[in-house]
């Protein structure tokens, strides 16, 4: 009797028996690897093409931190790799530094950590751990895959344009983007950036959609939005974020598209270049910077949210406790998802804008700070009085506290707008927003994959290999970043070529040394990323079903890999996913599926809030076994 | 089983030794004979094609103190054929030295795989590497290092990048920057020490349980109050000094000094209001070589607009910038002022403040005789960007009325000349339209 009251809602269920006519298909290579519309496979190769482009951007910032540390130095090399129109003589060119500075941030800000974050674990967790077959529309997901894949290629082609990429910073402020006389990169490159990037929002709209409607409608038996993981409750706000914003971005895409190719002038005006007085009047580039930052700002929410609810679920499967207020924290993440969307204009305190407006702009974001600071705290009570397992993934969620305490911080200046005069456009920005979205966002996605790589490849990665690569990578990203707010407080502007210019800079030439070799040392530790994950996937120690000893759901699918998740029929959920090391259980965790009714000795009166029958099952129960509930005394 | 996967993995780390043995002789003798062969003799004519394009892109009017072209220009390489071959064997060293570390990584973890597995067929058990206590040590250690690298950043590179302000709206922006700092500053301490000092404290052991305790509403509400509370002090002290450094009242306004800098790649422009202390209209449109900032001349309070080469402010008197743009977006930022605003092609933007120290007060306070003032391009706008700086001097009110009354004006001969001429072309056309227009009706 105890049990079909604690049981009963689990038994009107399962008419959804999709999953077990799929063994009978014939999957051909294509329809497995390449063309496959299995939620599983696309989150890999979101994962790789994710990595791949990682690499490149990694790459080209090394370039560009060579030019820095030594201006005056040739490095033969570069001109056999980029020839001598980039780098005559072993040195590159101006125009050419522009070039890797802008890809460098195009590629890390919207590949990797915005489909190579996103993309992956939406992708891969949405599903198995809300206890569904597949995304609502396969078709889709593998649709917004391949629309990612092809902007990449767009974009990586315009490496090969005799104009050279796009180079008007990440951010393509016009006129310096709408005139290939002002820069040679907003020829060709230009046009092609703009392209990549409509297709990367198709990709990203077309996923974010799916994500969305799967997480409202496809939910496992009792799986009611308060007992989803909080990896989920990021996913699911990060895409609404993301459906929100990303199509303001397209349409400042098709105007700037009409400036350039069809003499339109929504961003050009008053415009003397080259010798020549352009027709273009009445428009305006602080449009653009509206637009761009009404999707910039969202975005940089894109891309730490997920990292955000990635390390929340990391932290308290390591930490083997519950994740500190739950509820707090999804309250946090719905604020930030709101507050993302009134605080684009500190972005703009110097550009022109009404300085009034830049005021109300500089309350709001501040405001943001809150429910930042609230889920900071919640993870340091998380940790408190745990039994941490130091596995390479908690490693790196440890180190993304760090860096988005460091890199919020730090927000706090920027985001007053008398203290961004003096800040604008320095190093100080971009010792900020490395570390916050950045090197924080990076982590949170290597932490994802350390943790759900046996999810993912049915191996183990090798944890001495991690555990290098996060030391040399959290100890090179700060030796990195953080000599550069002291730069940016000198009043150094960013996207400089060299500091030979002005006497002031004279004595930053030697810090640029040595962040230079700060960044070939984190760039040297990445190979130890690159060799444990590519090496794994074949020779890796096979993975156990639940290696982590973690409660929710995705643990409770096979190994290997099926279309459907799970043979038989899907898993029920009874609780939230943060039963670790409750008092009166024997193990230190209770997977998403035990029913209460299994676990009598641990249950607490808090479990049957809306569940009054339950309760009193509970207590009869209490009183049958003599014990004033063994948990309730522990609690106090 | 777990002896033969030992067994395959050292046959390919030495084998991977070989190959990278091999691979970086090749790399290195093959370059060699490369390099002799490559040629620069193409250096000079990109250089002198790169340079007309620049030199033609700027209006020659003025010439300021910073010559773009001459320095992109000695940034050349001298074009003799050089041998590259060194540069390529350190090149190849590099890559082989990192080869060798990561198979010298590979062999000591093997080794001591095998250790631990001989250990266990024995039956042994002795102490084993316990990654726990290992992390949570190096936790402990990187939140030493960090504190006291923070500790030496702030006091080595916190004064090679904090100076006292040379404007009077600057002090305030510093005054809040310290707040800022301190509070921001305690709150990363604490923080981090609280981080890695749970980290290591609670590092994992199999005797001991994790602690059930999901929430605390008291505590949570704690943390979000103090928070909210600090903000909004610091939001309430930016949001007026904001306010009382862009919200300039128009009596302020008219007592300061007018000065108009326009930005184009890659230079600024600078016009001083003259006599009358208002700037000339200008209309992009009249922009001739002769006329670079297409001044309006037929706006009479452009006549006494006088052209400079460099800033040069009275100390103690409030001035006004007006900063536009010719062709894309720049930000004039003066670092010493604390200033900054964009400089945005289409729309003026202002920015007013009042100096409070003269370039050799400042040389003093800085102990550097050569210190000057700088004005410099913060707003990406090409090749020529790190390098578009102009001097800026405060100087006393008497050095200044000196100083200006020898600028001279934009409205000179050659520019009257010039609108002489175009005026008479334009009467002629009216003149021939007038006598068209006349058979036409006759």
């Amino acid at each position: 009797m105890a049990s079909t009251a604690i049981h009963d809602t689990a038994v009107l269920h399962q008419h959804d028996d999709h999953g077990h006519d799929h063994g009978h298909h014939k999957e051909t290579f294509i329809t497995k690897y390449i063309f496959s519309q299995d939620h599983k496979m696309i989150a890999k190769q979101f994962l790789i093409t994710g990595i791949v482009m990682a690499v490149i951007a990694m790459m080209l910032s090394v370039l560009f931190r060579l030019q820095l540390a030594w201006p005056d130095k040739s490095f033969p090399l570069l001109e056999t790799f980029l020839g001598n129109k980039w780098a005559e003589g072993g040195r590159i060119k101006p125009d050419f530094y522009l070039a890797l500075v802008t890809i460098h941030g195009t590629m890390m800000v919207f590949f990797v950590l915005t489909a190579g974050l996103s993309g992956t674990f939406s992708n891969l967790l949405i599903p198995l751990q809300l206890g569904a077959r597949d995304m609502a529309s396969p078709f889709l997901n593998m649709l917004s895959y391949w629309f990612f894949f092809l902007s990449c290629c767009i974009m990586m082609a315009s490496f090969f344009v005799e104009s050279g990429p796009a180079s008007a910073g990440w951010t393509i402020y016009p006129p310096l983007s709408a005139l290939p006389t002002a820069i040679s990169g907003s020829g060709t490159g230009m046009t092609l950036w703009l392209i990549s990037m409509v297709f990367f929002i198709a990709s990203a709209l077309i996923g974010a959609l799916n994500y969305i409607s799967t997480v409202l409608n496809m939910r496992t038996t009792g799986m009611d939005m308060w007992k989803m993981p909080l990896t989920i409750w990021a996913f699911f706000l990060t895409a609404i974020v993301g459906v929100l914003s990303f199509p303001v971005l397209v349409s400042a895409v098709v105007l700037l598209i009409f400036d350039r190719s069809f003499g339109t002038s929504f961003y050009l005006s008053d415009i003397v270049v080259a010798g020549q007085i352009l027709p273009n009047q009445g428009g305006s580039p602080v449009l653009w910077q509206h637009l761009f930052w009404f999707l910039g700002h969202p975005e940089v929410y894109i891309v730490i949210m997920p990292a955000l609810g990635i390390t929340s679920e990391v932290i308290a499967t390591n930490s083997r406790k519950p994740i500190f207020g739950y509820h707090a924290m999804v309250y946090s993440l719905i604020g930030i998802t709101v507050l993302s969307f009134i605080v684009w204009g500190h972005h703009m305190f110097v550009t022109g804008m009404n300085p009034f407006l830049g005021g109300v702009f500089m309350i709001t974001t501040l405001i943001i700070a809150v429910p930042s600071a609230v889920k900071t705290f919640n993870y340091l009570a998380t940790i408190w009085r745990g039994n941490l397992r130091f596995t390479p993934a908690m490693l790196f969620a440890i180190g993304l506290v760090s860096f988005f305490i460091s890199g919020g911080l730090t927000g706090i200046f920027l985001g007053n707008a008398a203290l961004d005069i003096n800040l604008h456009d320095t190093y100080f920005v971009v010792a900020h927003f490395h570390l916050v979205m950045g090197a924080a966002a990076i982590f949170g996605m290597l932490c994802g994959v350390y943790h759900w790589y046996p999810k993912m490849f049915g191996r183990m990665m090798d944890e001495r290999l991690g555990y290098i690569h996060f030391w040399l990578t959290f100890i090179g990203a700060y030796l990195v970043f953080f000599p550069m707010h002291f730069m940016g407080i000198d009043g150094v502007p960013r996207r400089y070529y060299a500091f030979t210019e002005f006497a002031f800079m004279q004595e930053w030439l030697t810090v640029n040394v040595f962040i230079t070799w700060a960044a070939i040392l984190s760039a040297l530790a990445q190979v130890a990323f690159l060799w444990n994950f590519f090496y794994s996937i074949f020779y890796g120690k096979k993975a156990s079903q639940n290696p982590w000893e973690s409660n929710t759901l995705e643990w409770t699918a096979p190994v290997e890999h099926l279309h459907g998740n799970w043979p038989g029929e899907i898993p029920s959920v009874y609780r939230w996913p943060y039963d670790y090391s409750k008092p009166g259980h024997h193990e230190d965790f209770i997977p998403q599926t035990t029913p209460f009714s299994e676990t009598m000795s641990s249950n607490l009166q808090h479990d049957f809030e809306d569940n009054p029958e339950a309760e009193l099952i509970q207590q009869e129960w209490e009183r049958q076994h003599a014990l004033k509930g063994p948990a309730a005394e522990e609690i106090k | 089983m777990r002896l033969r996967e030992i067994f395959n993995i050292r046959i390919a780390a030495s084998v991977l030794m070989i190959c990278a043995l091999t691979v970086s002789n090749g790399t290195v003798t093959a370059q060699t004979q490369d390099t002799t062969v490559s040629s620069i003799t193409t250096v000079e004519d990109t250089a002198a094609a790169s340079a007309t394009q620049i030199s033609s892109s700027s209006a020659p009017l003025i010439s300021t103190a910073v010559d773009t072209v001459a320095r992109y220009k000695n940034m050349q390489p001298v074009s003799t054929a050089v041998d590259y071959s060194a540069a390529y064997k350190s090149g190849a060293y590099y890559f082989l030295l990192f080869i060798l570390l990561c198979v010298f990584y590979a062999v000591i973890v093997k080794v001591m795989e095998v250790y631990s597995l001989s250990k266990d067929i024995q039956g042994r058990k002795g102490p084993r590497f316990d990654s726990r206590n290992f992390q949570g040590a190096l936790f402990i250690v990187f939140l030493l290092a960090g504190l006291y690298g923070v500790y030496w950043s702030y006091a080595v590179q916190g004064p090679m990048s904090m100076h006292e302000s040379a404007s009077e709206h600057g002090l305030d922006i510093d005054f809040m920057f310290n707040v800022t700092l301190v509070i921001t500053t305690i709150v990363f301490v604490l923080t981090h020490i609280a981080l890695f000092g749970f980290s290591y404290q609670y590092r994992g052991s199999k005797e001991r349980k994790a602690y059930f305790y999901p929430h605390n509403n008291a505590l949570e509400r704690i943390w979000t109050i103090v928070p909210a509370i600090a903000l909004t002090v610091l939001v309430l002290l930016g949001f007026f000094t904001w306010r009382s450094i862009t919200n300039v009242s128009e009596e302020d306004q008219k007592k300061a000094i007018n000065i108009e800098v326009v930005g184009e790649q890659f230079k600024w422009n600078l016009r001083y209001a003259g006599t009358d202390n208002a700037i000339g209209k200008r209309n992009f449109k009249l922009t001739t070589p002769t006329n670079g900032l297409g001044i309006d001349f037929k706006d009479q309070k452009s006549w006494d607009d006088q052209l400079v080469g460099e800033i040069v402010i009275p100390v103690g008197k409030p001035v006004r910038f007006t900063i536009g743009s010719k062709d894309i977006l720049h930000s004039f930022y003066l670092p010493d002022f604390r200033v900054q605003i964009n400089a945005v092609p289409g729309m003026p933007t202002y920015f007013q403040f009042t100096p409070r120290l003269t370039t050799v007060q400042m040389r003093e306070k800085r102990n550097n005789p050569a210190y000057d003032y700088v004005m410099l391009c913060a707003k990406i706008c090409g090749s020529g960007h790190y390098n578009m700086q102009a001097k800026v001097t405060v100087v006393s009110e008497a050095e200044y009325a000196v100083w200006i009354a020898k600028q001279p004006l934009y409205y000179s001969d050659d520019v009257k000349k010039e609108l002489q001429l175009a005026e008479q072309k334009s009467a002629e056309e009216k003149k021939k339209i007038a006598l068209n227009t006349n058979t036409i009706i006759k």
